[in-house]
C-alpha cells in the first residue's frame, strides 16, 4: 500500500512540483522562533476571509441584489432559511473581525519594523489589499439596503463628486445613477461578489509569495538567514510546518472562540457591527439624523470632517483622507532608524507610535459621534497627531537613540 | 507579556469609547422588562400584537406559525389570535388597513413592525407605548413624549385611560409630567405589565431566531473550549524539543 502511495506520489513530482512546493513554503520554510502575540494575526486574516467566503457563498444563494426585495430577503434569510441566521451573524461578524484582525496585524508591522528592507514590497501588496478589503467592505454594507446602507454609500460617493472638473461625473460612473439607486445596488453586488473577492485572492497569494521570498521578520527585527548552522538552514529557525502550523491552529481556536461568542450573543454588539438604523429600510426621500459608517471607516471619517472647506468645497478633506490612508506605503522610506523593532528603538519612536495610537482611536471614536465644535477642534488634534507620526518620521527616527541589536534572536 | 499588557490597552482604549456612547440620549427611557423566557408573556403579547397593532401595521417577513417558537401549536394559533379562516398559519402577518387608506388616514404609513425592536431598541418601544397624552392641537388628538407630533393616534387608551402632559413649577426650573386624567381599565400596574409583553414579543417577533442562538452558543463554546485545551496539549507535545 505504501508503496502503492510511494509511486504514485513520484508520478505526480514527474508532473508537477508537489513535494518540492510543499518542502519550500512548509516542512522547510524557516520561521523566527520566537513569534509572540502579535504574530498571530496574518494567519487570522487567511482564516477570516476563508469564513468570509464560504458564508457569503451561501448567504449569495438567498440574497437579492434588487432594491425592492434586498431588505426583505436578508430578513428572509434571518427567518425561513435553514441555519440562515448562523451565516448571516457569521458575515457580518466576519466583517469587523477582519478589520479587526488587519489593524492589529499592521499595528505589528508599526512595532517591529516589519515594513523595512527587504520586506517594503511585501508591505506595499499588504496595504493593497487592506485598501481592497475597504472597497470590498464598503460595496458589501450596501446590500443589506437599510438606512445607513444607503445613506452612508449615499455620503461617501458624493465624497468623489468634490474633486475639481471630473468630480460629478465620476460620482455618477461609480452609481450609474443620479443616486444611489437599484442600479448601483447591482453593481456593487458585482463588485462585492466577484471582482474584489477575485483581486483579494490574487494579491493575498502574492503577499504571500513575497513573504516566502524574504522570510519573516520577528520581535527583535533582525536577519535570521544572516546565521546559518551547518545544514544550511537558519539556527534560529524552525520549520513551519508542524511547529508554526499548531501554533497557529491554537490561536485560531481561541479567535473562534471570541467570534462564536459575538456571533451567538451579541451579533450587533452594541450598535457597532450592525447599525441600528440599519433594520429600517432603505428611503431616498428621508436623510437620517445623523450619518455614521461602520466603526473600521471612522478614522477617515473623522479626518474628512476635520478639514475645513475650502471655497465650499470638501475637496480638501477628501484629500486628507485619502493621504491618510495611503500614507502607509510610503512607510518603508519615511523610517529611518538604526533598527527595526521597538524592542531596540529609543524613547522618541516609542512616544510617537503610542500617540498615533492614541490618534487612530481617538478619531475612531469622533468619527462615529456628531461633529459638534469641541469634537471637530478635537479630531483636528489627533488629525496634526496622526499626521506627524508619518511626515516627522524621517526625522524623529534618525535622531532617536537605539539599543544594540543581539546576534542572536533573545528569548520571549 | 508585555504584548498582552499592550493589547489591555488597547481594548481599554476601545472601550472608553463605547461607554461614552452608551449615555447621552436626549428622552429618559424605563427599562422594558424583557424575559424571552417567559413564554405566558410572549403569547399574551403576541395576542394584544394580533388584535390591536395588526389592524393597521404589518409585520410582514414574521410567519404566524413561528409562534411555535414561543409555544402555540397550530390550534392555539388560529383560535386565540382569532385568524380568520382563509388566513393560513404559515402566511405573514399583514394589516387589516392597507397602506393607502392608513396614509391618508393617518398622514403617514404605518411603518412595517417585524424589526422595530432591533431598530428602536425595547427600551424606546416601552416608554412610548406608556408616553401619550391628550393633545387637542393634534388632529388625531394625541400627542407623544417620546415621539413628538406622532401620526398615530393612542389606541390602547382604553386599557390606560388618558394622560395629560402637565407642568411642574420648581424653583429653578419647569419639570414637563404626565399625569393620568381618567383612568382606563386597567390599574397603572397592569397596564404597564401588559405594555411590557408587548414588548417582550415584539423583541421576540424582531429576531424569532435569538431563542435558538443563545441556547446553541453555550455547546459551541463549550465545544470550541474542550478543543481549544485539545490542540493546546498538542502543541505542547508537537513543541517539547524547542527551546
Amino acid at each position: 500500500m505504501m508503496n502503492l502511495l510511494t509511486k504514485l506520489l513520484g508520478w505526480v513530482d514527474e508532473r508537477f512540483p508537489l513535494t518540492s512546493t510543499w518542502k519550500a513554503h512548509a516542512s522547510e520554510y524557516y520561521a523566527p522562533k520566537n513569534f509572540n502575540f502579535w504574530y498571530f494575526f496574518g494567519g487570522l486574516a487567511l482564516l477570516v476571509l476563508v469564513i468570509q467566503i464560504v458564508s457569503g457563498i451561501f448567504l449569495t444563494m438567498n440574497y437579492k441584489p434588487d432594491a425592492l426585495f434586498a431588505f426583505a430577503s436578508v430578513e428572509y434569510i434571518m427567518r425561513d432559511v435553514q441555519w440562515g441566521w448562523l451565516l448571516r451573524y457569521i458575515h457580518s461578524t466576519g466583517a469587523s473581525m477582519f478589520f479587526i484582525v488587519i489593524y492589529l496585524h499592521m499595528f505589528r508591522g508599526l512595532m517591529y519594523g516589519s515594513y523595512r528592507k527587504p520586506r517594503e514590497l511585501l508591505w506595499i501588496i499588504g496595504m493593497i489589499i487592506y485598501l481592497a478589503l475597504m472597497g470590498e467592505a464598503f460595496m458589501g454594507y450596501l446590500l443589506p439596503w437599510g438606512q445607513m446602507s444607503f445613506w452612508g454609500a449615499q455620503v461617501i460617493v458624493n465624497l468623489f463628486s468634490s474633486v475639481p472638473f471630473v468630480g460629478p461625473d465620476l460620482a455618477i460612473l461609480i452609481r450609474g445613477d443620479f443616486v444611489v439607486s437599484d442600479i448601483t445596488l447591482n453593481r456593487f453586488f458585482a463588485l462585492h461578489v466577484v471582482a474584489i473577492p477575485l483581486i483579494l485572492v490574487l494579491i493575498i497569494v502574492a503577499h504571500l509569495v513575497a513573504l516566502h521570498e524574504v522570510g519573516s521578520n520577528n520581535p527583535d527585527g533582525i536577519e535570521i538567514k544572516k546565521n546559518k548552522g551547518p545544514d544550511g538552514h537558519p539556527v534560529d529557525g524552525i520549520p513551519f510546518f508542524p511547529y508554526m502550523v499548531v501554533k497557529d491552529a491554537v490561536a485560531a481556536v481561541a479567535f473562534l472562540i471570541v467570534f462564536a461568542a459575538i456571533i451567538f450573543f451579541g451579533p450587533d454588539m452594541g450598535g457597532y457591527f450592525l447599525e441600528y438604523n440599519n433594520f429600517v429600510p432603505a428611503n431616498p426621500m428621508k436623510t437620517p439624523e445623523h450619518i455614521a459608517p461602520v466603526w473600521y471607516f471612522t478614522p477617515y471619517y473623522a479626518i474628512l470632517r476635520a478639514v475645513p472647506p475650502l471655497f465650499g468645497s470638501q475637496f480638501p478633506g477628501v484629500v486628507a483622507m485619502g493621504v491618510a490612508t495611503v500614507i502607509f506605503f510610503a512607510l518603508p522610506w519615511l523610517d529611518r532608524g538604526q533598527v527595526k523593532s521597538i524592542r531596540y528603538r529609543g524613547p522618541i519612536y516609542k512616544a510617537f507610535l503610542a500617540a498615533f495610537v492614541v490618534s487612530f482611536v481617538g478619531l475612531g471614536y469622533l468619527g462615529l459621534m456628531p461633529a459638534t465644535e469641541l469634537y471637530t477642534w478635537i479630531s483636528r488634534v489627533l488629525a496634526v497627531v496622526y499626521f506627524a507620526f508619518f511626515f516627522l518620521m524621517p526625522w524623529y527616527t534618525k535622531i532617536d537613540k537605539c539599543k544594540p541589536e543581539p546576534d542572536r534572536l533573545t528569548s520571549k | 507579556m508585555n504584548a498582552i499588557k499592550k493589547l489591555g490597552m488597547l481594548v481599554l482604549l476601545l472601550a472608553v469609547p463605547a461607554m461614552a456612547n452608551a449615555s447621552g440620549a436626549a428622552v429618559h427611557l424605563d427599562k422594558a422588562p424583557i424575559n424571552l423566557q417567559d413564554q405566558a408573556s410572549l403569547q399574551r403579547g403576541a395576542k394584544l400584537f394580533t388584535s390591536r397593532c395588526l389592524a393597521c401595521h404589518s409585520a410582514s417577513y414574521m410567519r404566524y406559525n413561528r409562534l411555535n417558537d414561543i409555544g402555540m401549536d397550530e390550534a392555539q394559533i388560529k383560535k386565540d389570535l382569532e385568524l380568520p379562516d382563509d388566513v393560513k398559519t404559515g402566511s405573514t402577518m399583514q394589516a387589516a388597513m392597507d397602506a393607502n387608506s392608513a396614509k391618508l388616514a393617518y398622514g403617514v404609513a404605518p411603518p412595517d413592525l417585524s424589526v422595530i425592536a432591533r431598530s428602536r431598541s425595547a427600551d424606546w418601544l416601552y416608554t412610548y407605548m406608556r408616553s401619550f397624552y391628550v393633545d387637542t392641537s393634534r388632529t388625531s388628538g394625541w400627542n407623544n413624549t417620546v415621539f413628538p407630533a406622532v401620526g398615530m393616534p393612542f389606541v390602547l387608551a382604553d386599557l390606560q385611560g388618558e394622560q395629560a402632559l402637565e407642568t411642574e413649577q420648581h424653583e429653578s426650573h419647569d419639570v414637563k409630567k404626565l399625569i393620568l386624567k381618567t383612568p382606563g381599565a386597567m390599574s397603572t400596574a397592569d397596564y404597564d405589565k401588559t405594555v411590557g409583553d408587548l414588548t417582550n414579543y415584539l423583541v421576540f417577533m424582531s429576531e424569532p431566531s435569538q431563542l435558538v442562538r443563545q441556547k446553541l452558543g453555550w455547546f459551541v463554546l463549550a465545544f470550541l473550549s474542550v478543543f481549544l485545551v485539545l490542540i493546546y496539549a498538542l502543541k505542547k507535545e508537537i513543541w517539547k524539543d524547542i527551546h
